[in-house]
């Protein structure tokens, strides 16, 4: 074996190695043997000894290097160095200051679209992430997948290493494997070799790809996401002759309807940031605001926070549409809807009156005909170029819709034509429909299968070869936004188990030049490109400046307003489904999406936007429907359940929601593996059940594996979002829902705790909420205090909830910000979450046309007169100069009186060990920042002090106060929609202060006068007064109702 | 004379029953201890006792392992059986000093024949109620943070809390309480010592009674001591269970924000812990044959005390009610209801006022007053309520308080339940030690309400006190 081919390849290994450090010596003996080529080398040579070989270097494997009689040029003292490497920084990174973080530059991709953001970097360790404030996609802020992705990256579940059958491989092995295919079907072109990709985005890999498949022209390359474009292309392609994104311009509509579109939950945060910006509302500058209609198969984000919302089955939207698209004028259409009448026709009054300013959304989960209408209607409205503008796709193959894509793949597979199937991402076993269900029978009909994955999940289990991919942060790549704008992305890490990108993997299929660098793909790629960058000539600054910035300027596609074609509405159908049918809406989850966050803790733990459950899916369905079949009704009397007496009855229903009924579900045939819990949700449409993707995963990890039903179950190709249940009983057991709320009335405690006006009666008479003023009313030396902190600086918050829409991405930010760890859904059961913030809703309404919820972001009010403080024994929360309430986990002993006191119930207790010490993965990913907390500790909000005090230490370094905005909480810095200013409230000038001067300010539970430091802006409702639903406001109560001692 | 004779003893009943001596007395009460044979009876008791408090250690030991997870505490219901139980156990704690002290400046003799074991009681109710507040904490090696010692942190305790007064008043309270026992306890420790046949007990109670011999000037001694120290204990009476309301009653939580709680806990204490004390010398009375010294009229005292103790209680219920009403605080008139009827705990409540409201109104009768099935029934009844008076007050404040979105329901684990049984096994325990060797009721006080007593001072009760009237034996 060690002939002169091992000779030669040892040359060229060393060659590899010393070119790669760039020096003539090796500092170590580590980082020659430590290389993966060396490793790859020696188990090549030595396949007795792969197993036992280790990269960490002990005795044995020293001597048997040595005795592999290896040139040590350079080595001149034999002293093994320590396995573990403490080295100091010979020659420090430029601009790198230890202790100080870095931030960079990249993007996240999911599904067809990108989000900039700016990861923090502790020493290398990418500990944070943040929107990029320049990148169109994000401005700033992020959705609560981007925030949780950083645990992702960390994950100890993660795959680690290149396998074959499931025992460890080296990566030249599998180059070996892939260069024999290569070679193999080179001849032939490719033939029987398969590619079955998620959605691509990436110039860089399309232009792979499509070289690739020009070289081997009998080859193939599929795409497939279970949630995908394929609706909204088909749309396009029925209006406009051509497949198009649609881009919509929120900032400029005045009024929305929104059918079905959930922007609030989505992984586009700029439709957000636009919708809160025509959102926001002063009581002495701006008095106007959008006005949001949503239509609804689904109670949703969109739905809570729209100012009419009506909900109806999902086979009545198309003729909803239509009916809409009589009401404003859309030349050929008919409708038979009856129904909503009177909504229908003042709410299209209103948008015909805002023409030009308003604009429809459907959702991507409707059909093209749907789709098509809706821009008809945009048409109609004059939103066309406006409010809605249409791009080319950027999404390869965007001609082919996925779902047909996968189809004429399984088509493939079942007629042997398949040889070789190469599977770049996704986990197609776990999320094909069922009926074209990528499943071990059709597998093994395929003679070689590859998966790329990070995880070795239900896919990588089904085939030979299984590489583990790099996550997003430790890889090169580049993304395009949700308006084209393309970005590079950027790796923050060294991939921590040696993972492969797609674009490495890709490479090896070319006949040359198959082993490269991602970095290299990419930048080969973009040398290719013209685009201008300001101030930069060469492609080295070009390359410089996008990379630095995140994104490319000006590369957003060319915004178009083609004319809508009416032929297609001719062929418009009717929909067959009958009133009565139970009909299902399948939906990826809020929080793991499609399945591919299933493992990620953070996102378990965080409660549903609406249901505020955890740790699984449930299926949704309304309170009629619920008692009609007799689902989740408490044996035990539902008004001493809910608290009783005010409010409504739907509530009551909550008792009986976290011992819900496992219910078995029937869809054409098909079922549900396993029982389903049933969840009671106000404001769902009656004889709809939602169900939700991502769970009832077989291998996700420790975390996720089992946890939900798989509702990939049901799905279907023909049916993927839609459709008629054929049967739904109990299961007969009873399920445990952890849900971190179960009280959602708010007890007729609206003035103290939660506020919300109509906009024109606040307009009228601003003195609506105004609380009475204790504030003088104390018996501690207020004066003294005031002066103190007059002479320092005084931290205030406000939250505007009208600007809130619950989307929860504060939360995980904060989770990841503050070290908070995950307990479990047992201790979720037994209300311990950790979370310090957590999202409150409440409902309005009656049972029968429930209002909201309304979201109030919750977390330490940091009181002025703070309840917990004088109740500790010793003194381990305790007021700061600056007026903030602050935790001393060192001196705190665990008595929890301090939680006992406070009315917010903002503390959280370490009632066990809930920090994981001992996972090395979580060590890396933990902020350095932030202390992180033992057993019997209590914990809550600090205000991100961390960034208070490093604001605080570059401010006294430079000589000056702090400037406004420049200290920003985490939760402040992630939201979409702008909802939580912090600043100092001295400073007259800041955000914070004139967000306070607003008279719709308010403080909860102000009979109590603890003075907090966080206020809440009350939320508005922009009513129209001709709907059939609007609510007469309520007057001023004549007799004012207060609480107090 | 002789109906004067009649009348007397209506007002002031024998409280020593059947021919007594002063030897006598001795003898029996000495007996228990220093008999022989220990009787079948006893080691099945303590086994059982003992076997239970086992739990207790296998409780601790977990729960320091694991942390206070193990129970059912969350949020919002940061308390639990952790203070109900440490509570209710300083409540039963309270009769003893009640006793003690109060009884004995109030010159009430009967108390002379349970003062002893009542002080017992009240001891080992501490020591069971001092594990919790030391156990609850977080990180209970951390716990001596609470005491104000010098320290190189340079931190002292924050002297505002509640939690700070309590540590203070609990340890006042059970160091005075364990001085005022063992003080009381030297005349007997000395009877023993010259009575006790083995050399072992004899080297033990003689080493425990310093040096006694009976002489005047030790009577003077000790009665002076006595006397301070139930003066210092009179106000601990009071203060203790006030300040343990306070840990409540500072915090601004509806259902505990009150300002009756001082005296409302200090009755509800001394209700409970009479019922303690009848639960537990009823049984003793008939195992000891001890119906001569504490007698049906001693009963019938504990049944008053109790009945009147209720009384208050029961006043401490209304006022809780009638003051959610009419503070007009919306959080206060939830609370009532939502403890009273709307709420999922309305159950303890309702069980709360039959245990402690209803049930003793059978002691207006004298028929129940007098029969003792009736009166140890009605004292479990009453034991049993005053724990769920602390459940009702901790627990069913705490679970729905301001923000309706962070209400939770609290269950007790199996964790909770076994250290609550475990130191009701380690009180049995230590009594049933305490019944061994030690006199269970003060020879040398009971010997003083005996007619031989009276020989060679005044007839009068007023003098009892005069140190003369001891005799040396």
């Amino acid at each position: 074996m060690a002939g002169k081919e091992s000779t030669a390849d040892f040359a060229s290994l060393k060659a590899k190695v010393l070119g790669k450090s760039g020096k003539e010596y090796w500092r170590s003996i580590e980082e020659y043997v430590d290389a993966p080529e060396f490793e790859e080398f020696v188990k090549r040579e030595y396949p007795a000894h792969a197993e036992e070989w280790d990269s960490s270097l002990n005795r044995r494997n020293f001597l048997k290097v040595m005795g592999a009689s290896l040139a040590f040029a350079g080595l001149t003292g034999c002293v093994v160095q320590p396995t573990e490497r403490i080295i100091p920084y010979v020659n420090q990174p430029e601009d790198l200051i230890p202790g100080k973080p870095m931030f960079f530059a990249t993007s996240m991709t999911l599904g067809g679209s990108s989000v900039g953001i700016l990861a923090k970097s502790n020493e290398g360790r990418p500990t944070k992430i943040e929107g990029n404030p320049e990148h169109p996609g994000s401005l700033g802020a992020t959705d609560v997948l981007t925030q949780a992705s950083l645990l992702n990256l960390y994950d100890p579940d993660r795959s680690q290493e290149i396998r074959f059958r499931g025992t460890s491989k080296t990566w030249l092995e599998f180059v070996t494997k892939v260069r024999g295919i290569v070679e193999d079907t080179g001849a032939t072109g490719g033939a029987g070799v398969r590619f079955l990709t998620e959605t691509i985005i990436s110039p860089t890999l399309i232009d792979q790809f499509k070289r690739l498949l020009a070289e081997l022209p009998n080859a193939k390359w599929y795409q497939y996401d279970p949630v995908n474009n394929d609706n909204v292309f088909g749309g396009t392609k029925l209006a406009f002759g051509a497949p198009h994104n649609v881009v919509y311009k929120l900032e400029e509509a005045d009024r929305i309807l929104s059918i079905d579109a959930d922007i609030f939950s989505g992984f586009n945060v700029r439709y957000m940031k636009d919708f809160a910006k025509k959102r926001k509302y002063h009581s002495d500058e701006k008095k106007d605001i959008s006005r949001l209609y949503a239509i609804e198969s689904t109670a949703g984000l969109t739905g809570a926070k729209a100012d009419h919302r009506i909900g109806v089955k999902p086979s009545e939207i198309l003729e909803i549409v239509k009916a809409i698209a009589v009401a404003v004028g859309v030349a050929g259409v008919t409708s038979s809807y009856k129904g909503n009448e009177k909504w229908i026709a003042e709410m299209a009054k209103d948008l015909v009156e805002n023409k030009g300013r308003s604009v429809v959304m459907i959702g991507d989960n409707h059909g093209a005909q749907t789709q098509a209408l809706v821009h008809a209607i945009n048409e109609a409205l004059e939103a066309n170029g406006k409010t809605v503008v249409y791009t080319d796709p950027f999404v390869a193959n965007a001609d082919v819709p996925q779902m047909e894509q996968l189809r004429e793949l399984i088509k493939e597979i079942d007629g042997g034509q398949v040889k070789a199937l190469v599977i770049l991402g996704g986990n197609p076993v776990y999320n094909t429909p069922a009926d074209l269900k990528l499943d071990r029978k059709r597998l093994e009909k395929v003679q070689l299968r590859m998966h790329l994955g990070e995880h070795y999940d239900e896919t990588a289990e089904l085939c030979q070869w299984h590489v583990h991919a790099k996550h997003y942060l430790e890889g090169w790549t580049d993304t395009r936004a949700f308006d084209g704008t393309s970005a590079i992305a950027q790796p923050l890490i060294a991939p921590l188990y040696q993972g492969k990108s797609i674009h490495e993997v890709v490479q090896l299929f070319f006949k040359e030049n198959y082993e490269q660098k991602d970095v290299d793909i990419v930048q080969t790629f973009w040398k290719g490109q013209s685009f201008d960058i300001e101030g930069a000539t060469t492609f080295e600054d070009k390359w410089r400046k996008s990379v630095h910035d995140g994104f490319i300027p000006g590369t957003a596609s060319a915004a178009k307003a083609p004319a809508v074609n009416k032929e297609f509405i001719a062929g418009i159908g009717t929909s067959s489904v009958k009133a009565g049918d139970l009909e299902f809406s399948i939906l990826p989850d809020p929080s793991v999406y499609d399945g591919r966050f299933t493992n990620n803790g953070w996102l378990q733990e965080v409660p549903k936007p609406l249901s505020k459950t955890t740790w699984e899916n449930v299926a949704y369905i309304s309170p009629k429907t619920a008692a009609r079949l007799g689902f989740n009704q408490s044996d035990r009397d539902p008004e001493e359940l809910a608290g009783g007496g005010q409010g409504t009855s739907f509530i009551n229903t909550m008792g009986g929601n976290l011992l819900s009924d496992g219910v078995k579900i029937k869809i054409n045939g098909l079922e549900i593996g396993k029982d389903v819990p049933i969840w009671i949700q106000p404001g769902q449409p009656d004889d709809v059940i939602t169900l939700f993707m991502g769970y009832g995963r077989a291998r996700a990890g420790r975390v996720g594996t089992g946890l939900g039903y798989n509702a990939f179950d049901v799905r279907t190709s023909s049916n993927p979002y839609f459709g008629i249940i054929s049967d739904i009983k109990a299961g007969g057991e009873k399920m445990t829902v952890a849900s971190t709320q179960t009280h959602f009335n708010i007890q007729g405690r609206e003035k103290q705790i939660l506020q919300v006006f109509d906009l024109a009666a606040f307009n009228e008479d601003p003195t609506l909420g105004k609380q009475t003023d204790y504030y003088d009313l104390t018996m501690y030396p207020t004066e003294e205090y005031q002066k103190m902190y007059s002479e320092n600086y005084k931290w205030g918050m406000a939250i505007d909830l009208n600007s809130c829409v619950g989307c929860n991405a504060c939360v995980i930010a904060c989770q990841s910000e503050n070290n908070i760890p995950v307990v479990g859904k047992e201790q979720i059961e037994k209300s311990r979450e950790m979370h310090w913030m957590r999202i409150d809703a409440y409902y309005g309404g009656d049972a029968e046309s429930p209002s909201g919820p309304h979201f109030q972001p919750m977390l330490c009010q940091q009181c002025e007169q703070a309840p917990c403080e004088p109740v500790c024994p010793v003194h381990a929360t305790v007021h700061s100069a600056e007026g903030l309430n602050d935790m001393v986990y060192n001196r705190c002993v665990g008595t929890r009186y301090c939680s006992n006191n406070c009315p917010y119930k903002v503390r959280r207790f370490n009632f066990m060990l809930y920090q994981d010490w001992d996972t090395p993965q979580y060590k890396l990913m933990r902020n350095p920042e932030v202390t992180v907390r033992s057993r019997g500790v209590m914990e809550k909000c600090t205000y991100c002090t961390q960034r208070i005090s490093f604001a605080r230490i570059e401010a006294e370094k430079q000589g000056r106060k702090v400037r406004d905005g420049e200290v920003v909480t985490a939760c402040q810095s992630v939201c979409p929609t702008d909802a939580i200013v912090f600043g100092d409230l001295n400073d007259k000038e800041s955000q914070v202060a004139k967000h306070k001067a607003d008279k719709r300010n308010f403080t909860v539970l102000y009979d109590l006068n603890t003075q907090p430091r966080t206020t809440y802006l009350a939320g508005l409702k922009n009513q129209n007064k001709n709907m059939p639903d609007y609510v007469v406001p309520k007057k001023k109560e004549k007799k004012a109702q207060e609480g107090g001692h | 004379m002789q109906e004067l004779k009649e009348v007397q003893s209506k007002l002031r009943p024998a409280m020593v029953e059947g021919e007594h001596s002063l030897a006598s007395v001795t003898d029996k009460i000495s007996d228990v201890t220093l008999k022989k044979t220990t009787p079948f009876g006893w080691f099945v008791g303590f086994g059982i006792a003992f076997i239970v408090s086992q739990l207790l250690l296998f409780s601790v030991v977990y729960l320091v392992y694991k942390g206070i997870g193990i129970w059912g505490n969350n949020q919002p219901v940061g308390w639990a059986f952790d203070i109900i139980n440490f509570v209710w156990w300083i409540g039963i704690g309270h009769a003893g000093t009640l006793i003690s002290a109060i009884l004995l400046l109030l010159n009430q003799k009967w108390r002379t024949s349970i003062n002893r074991f009542a002080e017992a009681m009240t001891l080992f109710a501490v020591a069971c109620a001092g594990l919790y507040p030391l156990l609850h904490t977080g990180r209970p090696w951390l716990a001596y943070w609470l005491f104000p010692y010098p320290n190189t942190m340079g931190m002292w305790p924050q002297f505002r809390s509640p939690l700070m007064w309590d540590v203070f008043a609990v340890s006042t309270y059970a160091t005075v309480s364990l001085l005022f026992w063992y003080v009381g306890l030297i005349p007997d420790l000395a009877t023993l010592r010259d009575k006790a046949k083995h050399k072992g007990f004899r080297f033990v109670y003689g080493l425990f009674s310093w040096g006694w011999r009976g002489s005047a000037r030790h009577w003077h001694r000790y009665e002076i001591t006595y006397l301070l120290l139930a003066g210092l204990s009179t106000p601990l009476v009071l203060s203790v269970h006030s300040i343990v309301s306070f840990d409540f009653s500072v915090a601004q939580l509806p259902g505990w924000h009150a300002t009756i709680f001082p005296p409302y806990f200090v009755a509800g204490a001394i209700f409970a812990g009479f019922a303690m004390v009848l639960i537990l010398c009823i049984p003793l009375r008939h195992w000891y044959n001890m119906k001569d010294f504490i007698t049906d009229q001693h009963l019938i005292y504990m049944g008053k005390i109790m009945l009147a103790t209720g009384l208050i209680v029961c006043y401490g219920y209304a006022m809780e009610a009638f003051f959610g009403w009419y503070s007009a605080s919306i959080y206060e008139f939830f609370m009532i209801k939502n403890r009273m009827w709307e709420g999922p705990y309305w159950w303890s409540y309702w069980a709360l006022i039959f245990c402690n409201g209803l049930s003793i109104q059978l002691l207006w009768f004298k028929r129940f007053r007098e029969s003792e099935f009736w009166l140890f029934t009605i004292s479990v009844v009453v034991s049993v309520g005053m724990w769920l008076e602390r459940f009702v007050i901790i627990v069913t404040s705490l679970h729905r308080d301001f923000l309706p979105s962070s209400w939770a329901m609290y269950s007790p684990t199996v964790f909770d339940w076994s250290m609550f049984i475990g130191t009701i096994g380690f009180f049995f325990t230590l009594i049933f030690l305490f019944v061994r060797f030690l006199p269970i009721i003060s020879i040398f006080e009971v010997r003083t309400l005996l007619p031989d007593a009276q020989v060679e001072g005044g007839h009068h009760d007023d003098h009892s006190h005069d140190g003369g009237e001891k005799k040396a034996e």
